[in-house]
């Protein structure tokens, strides 16, 4: 096995890892083949530890600095550490993958920074299993801000977040509200949108505005496809709601390894994602794309209520929302209502995927199973199956997350939303906004 | 050429794999949740979980023997479910669902997280807790077995051990579900309404299953972490969803279903992805990497989740009348 | 239909149930169920409003009403299935409010629900021994110890048994419920109500659904109910049963209670009249309307 690391002078080298390091990573740990899978032979052996690292040495006028702070993020992991007190740190990695390393300058001793603002690296991996990652830091002044300012920067994070969530956020609600799905395939189509996008910007070299409309409409055809092709077959032979949720699931898990299948484990950058933010307003600084996004979140957000509100099709997706029944009754055609709720969820979800990708940022083949959660608490949050609550719960939800890392550490930014969701259905089950008639 | 003696033998070794058992237990909770009382639960691996970091960090932390360890896991998933269940077992199945599924994340992120980490070992996870299982075992050093199945002593105590928990559990589970008791919880999956007119405190037998499945999935989870380490990123959504994709394999309301269910699941997965990975290796397939070979095998779990549940939702065993579901 | 309801014989009325003129909310001679104030609406709608009622025992009472009057919300309220926004209701002289479901039946009173609810992939047997109380093998931990809970358990089949003989359904009782006709799960489940010797059965809809060719078993079944000692109170429409069997009737509209009385004087009631017929102008055309005007036909054609 350990032969499959030939060096290949593919396009695909880079992504060509260790197949049983793959396997680790895949949760599933238990396959013969992986080492991780295999039995332990000893009794306290040593456990699968990571095999690659990152390590270095922090010193300033070379005296090594202690405690200073240095993370590791990509492909979906992240890990921290302190510098020992000879200056020395290492980080191990699961995967054999370019990786962000961050110094945390707060953690630097006063008057000191790392030069030329390179606090973050990017880092690959070489023939070994082993890559030094050396901060240079200099003399100079952090750019401090104080707290309310930070609250500042938090809440417009949040909203920005929280904007993108509920464009997913709707899809799912008015999918589960016309058709009583719980769709966990949603995920699956946030990634898409993200990859269409960077298929066309970055493989193909479409222009970028050609590439979001071609991403986003390619969306919404995997939305019809998924409705034609599936669901409403399944719907016709009368399956029951709890085995379709499972269909979505296996959907969820098919889709996402066929996209990492062929799209690799690794994250990738959607064209522009690194420009510099040099948008300032008060403290608050923001780049291009940060405005873009969340001006177009507006923008599409106000498009969808228009048409729920006001035109016909939309008033007829409400009603098939409300009694799909009695909507039948009274002349709608509900198929055709499902059909359309599916593009233009399918549409919304993969716009989200692609604002998604510039916001974490990167491209990579599990990012929507990464929101999926939180989607799915928004759109409890809001009250299941009511679209308007799903865009208040997407709100609280960003917010929440962004702002509670200002006393939540950032790796347990996600745990105060799912907190939430629990303790709103503790008291309020049918949600901020639902009615609670709804229930049972 | 491709050696298909030893892909045959990987898989064979699945059969009495430590890591089956462990997943044949979790999904015989999960048949007491889904199969037999019709409650979603998709926090199974949040219960896992706290088996084995309870597991761990008694025996680490705390200097915990062994039975205390176990004790310690045991009282968490209890505390655990009664949280889950108790906002939530008065509410639509579906709220279950997020809420457990939810819960799972939340244990596994504080898991991670470097906040504890001298405790739970943050990302890179915890070991060296398996001196006490070690200490208990009667079988003398050495090797032993035949073929494919040659272990050393504590692989061999690690896989008795495991396998008879798993069969002490399945036949209390049969003894629970001919029972009058089993019979409240199947009348409840059908409709807790009649049954809740018929003078049982619905409520209260959901939450003993939840609680009773739940603590399977803990012993599971202690039972899946004697060949390995404890690895938070081990604890995802997608361990439930493999479980599911076992109990639906062998049959939701049935107690052999969910063990054949995981013998299968894992020899076929080891034999597939023992089989493409060398037949890449050969050449076989040269449009694809050996890493594309292990995504191919989980693309098929996934179409196998789906096409069980909408073409034999009984699973192998289950009754072709008795089809699981809640509706 | 109505040749089908016609009795082999005519069965024994119960009378003098009540003290003083029959009116809304009249006082009974030994009223089972009591309400006072019982209201309960949904976003701004009110579903029950009933002032006071009171259910006799030992005979069989029959709530009446057109479609939304709120009887089966009022069932529902009566068994702990819906909780009222206000009101006090007592059951044998123990009041029921805030007492959940489970606990209304243990005390006595059983209901069947409008859309059956036999637990389908049970077998017949099954949902039988279901229904029986303090069962032993029913706690968690004494259920794995098969020698605690066999014997009570070899008495509740032999009980379970002799019902479904009764019943006329004991060739199904290895069969899953979900193969029972229509019929034969409404007489399932009022068999299965039978297994915990309640005090008073509450059926909702009896004949729903059913066959005609099984009413009259299921009418008897219902008579048979009284004989026993017990009471009953049924939501139903069709007139012709309720007149038949029915010892006294209360009549719902809107939610609350508008007429009561003996079955024969009620259905003359300008109240009852009224109550149907302003159902029948207030709402839309549909097909519920057409079995207004049916059993106001009914009534009338009867009473000539």
């Amino acid at each position: 096995m350990e032969s499959t690391q030939a060096v290949r002078p593919h396009s695909r080298g880079r992504w060509l890892i260790l197949l049983g390091l793959l396997l680790s990573a895949l949760t599933l740990s238990g396959i013969a083949a992986s080492p991780a899978m295999a039995d332990e032979g000893g009794t306290d052996g040593q456990a699968e530890e990571f095999e690659y690292f990152f390590s270095g040495n922090v010193k300033y006028n070379d005296e090594p600095l202690e405690g200073v702070s240095i993370s590791v993020s990509g492909g979906g992991f992240e890990a921290e550490t302190e510098t020992d007190e000879n200056g020395q740190w290492t980080l191990g990695v699961p995967e054999k993958e370019a990786y962000e390393l961050t110094l945390d300058e707060d953690t630097l001793p006063e008057g000191v920074i790392v030069e030329d603002g390179q606090s973050t690296i990017e880092a690959e991996f070489g023939l070994t299993n082993r890559k030094a990652v050396n901060f240079f830091l200099g003399e100079g002044q952090r750019v401090t801000t104080d707290y309310g300012a930070q609250v500042l920067i938090r809440v417009v994070n949040g909203l920005n977040f929280g904007l993108l969530l509920a464009l997913a956020a709707i899809g799912l609600s008015l999918i589960f509200g016309t058709t009583g799905l719980s769709n966990f395939a949603h995920a699956e189509m946030i990634t898409f949108g993200a990859l269409m996008m960077l298929t066309f910007s970055t493989t193909l070299a479409f222009p970028v505005w050609l590439a979001i409309i071609i991403a986003i409409a390619l969306s919404g055809g995997l939305g019809w496809a998924l409705d034609a092709g599936l669901w409403k077959p399944l719907r016709k032979r009368g399956v029951a709601l709890i085995p379709l949720m499972i269909v979505s699931i296996g959907l969820s898990l098919a889709l996402r390894y066929t996209f990492q299948f062929f799209y690799g484990g690794g994250t990738r950058q959607l064209p522009g994602a690194t420009i510099p933010s040099e948008i300032r307003l008060g403290p608050i600084l923001l780049s291009w794309i940060d405005v873009v996004s969340m001006a177009t979140s507006v923008v599409v957000l106000l498009a969808v209520a228009f048409f729920l509100l006001r035109t016909r099709i939309g008033k007829a997706t409400r009603a098939v929302s409300d009694n799909a029944p009695l909507a039948a009754a009274s002349g709608i055609d509900v198929d055709r209502v499902i059909r359309i709720v599916w593009i233009l969820g399918g549409a919304l979800a993969g716009l989200a995927g692609i604002l998604w990708a510039y916001f974490r940022p990167g491209v990579s083949w599990d990012m929507g199973f990464q929101i999926l959660l939180l989607v799915f608490a928004a759109v409890t949050l809001g009250g299941l199956g009511t679209a308007f609550g799903a865009l208040v719960g997407s709100l609280i939800v960003g917010l929440f997350i962004e702002v509670s890392t200002l006393w939540l550490p950032s790796d347990m930014k996600y745990v105060g939303a799912l907190l939430v969701l629990i303790l709103v259905l503790l008291f309020r089950p049918q949600g901020i906004l639902g009615r609670r008639e709804r229930i049972g | 050429m491709i050696d298909f003696l030893a892909i045959l033998g990987n898989a064979a070794q699945q059969l009495i794999s430590p890591t089956t058992a462990a997943y044949a237990l979790a999904a015989l909770g999960l048949a007491i949740h889904f199969g037999y009382t019709g409650l979603l639960n998709f926090g199974q691996a949040g219960f896992m979980a706290l088996g084995a970091y309870g597991f761990a960090i008694s025996t680490l932390s705390f200097g915990f023997p062994v039975w205390a360890s176990v004790l310690v896991g045991i009282a968490a998933s209890i505390v655990f479910a009664l949280i889950l269940g108790i906002p939530t077992l008065r509410l639509r199945a579906d709220y279950l669902a997020i809420v457990t599924i939810a819960a799972a994340e939340i244990l596994r992120l504080i898991f991670t997280t470097n906040t504890f980490d001298e405790v739970t070992g943050s990302a890179s996870g915890l070991q060296g807790y398996k001196g006490g299982i070690a200490a208990l075992n009667p079988i003398p050093d050495g090797t032993y077995g035949f073929g494919p199945f040659t272990y050393n002593a504590y692989d061999w105590w690690i896989r008795i051990l495991g396998w008879t928990v798993v069969i002490l559990a399945a036949i209390f589970t049969w003894l629970l579900m001919r029972s009058p008791w089993g019979r409240v919880i199947k009348g409840i999956r059908e409709d807790e309404d009649a049954v809740r007119a018929l003078g049982k405190n619905v409520y209260s037998y959901k939450m003993q299953s939840l609680i009773l499945g739940g603590v399977f999935g803990t012993l599971a989870g202690m039972i899946f972490i004697l060949p390995r380490a404890v690895v938070p990123a081990n604890y995802q959504t997608s361990l439930t969803f493999f479980i599911y994709a076992i109990l639906l394999l062998g049959g939701a309301a049935t107690i052999l279903g969910p063990i054949v269910g995981a013998m299968i699941f894992w020899v076929l997965l080891s034999f597939f992805s023992g089989f493409v990975s060398r037949a890449v290796e050969a050449g076989w397939f040269p449009f694809m990497s050996p890493v594309q070979a292990g995504q191919l095998t989980f693309i098929l779990v996934g179409v196998g989740i789906m096409l069980l549940v909408v073409f034999r939702p009984q699973g192998i065993f289950g009754n072709k009348k008795e089809l699981a579901f809640v509706r | 239909m109505s040749d089908n309801v016609a009795p082999a014989s005519k069965p024994v009325k119960t009378t003098g149930l009540h003290i003083g003129d029959p009116a809304p909310g009249v006082k009974k001679v030994d009223p089972i169920i009591i309400a006072d104030g019982v209201k309960r609406t949904f976003g701004g709608l009110t579903a029950v409003d009933v002032a006071h009622v009171e259910i006799p025992r030992g005979a069989i009472t029959a709530l009446i009403g057109p479609n939304g009057a709120g009887k089966t919300t009022f069932f529902n309220l009566l068994t702990g299935f819906d909780k009222p926004d206000e009101g006090k209701w007592e059951f044998d002289g123990r009041s029921l409010a805030h007492v959940p479901a489970y606990r209304v039946a243990r005390m006595g009173l059983i209901r069947t629900f409008q859309l059956t609810k036999a637990l389908g992939l049970l077998t017949v047997l099954d949902n039988m021994k279901l229904g029986a109380k303090q069962q032993t093998g029913e706690n968690l931990f004494r259920s794995v110890l098969p020698f605690l809970w066999r014997k009570q358990e070899e008495e509740i089949e032999e009980k379970a048994k002799e019902i479904l003989t009764r019943f006329k359904l004991d060739a199904k009782q290895e069969d899953y419920a979900a193969s029972l006709s229509g019929g034969q799960r409404k007489l399932l489940e009022m068999a299965r109500a039978l297994m915990s010797d309640p005090t008073l059965v509450m059926l909702d809809e009896p004949m729903a659904g059913v066959n005609p060719a099984l009413t009259q078993s299921l009418l008897d079944h219902i008579l048979d109910l009284k004989s026993q000692g017990m009471t009953v109170l049924f939501v139903e429409h069709d007139m012709h049963m309720v007149r038949h069997i029915a010892d006294w009737v209360i009549v719902m509209a809107e939610g609350k209670i508008v007429a009561e009385g003996d079955p024969h004087e009620v259905m003359q009631d300008p109240a009852v009249i009224d109550a149907y017929l302003g159902a029948h102008h207030d709402t839309d055309l549909g097909d519920s309307d057409d079995e207004h005007v049916t059993a106001m036909k009914e009534l009338i054609d009867d009473e000539q």
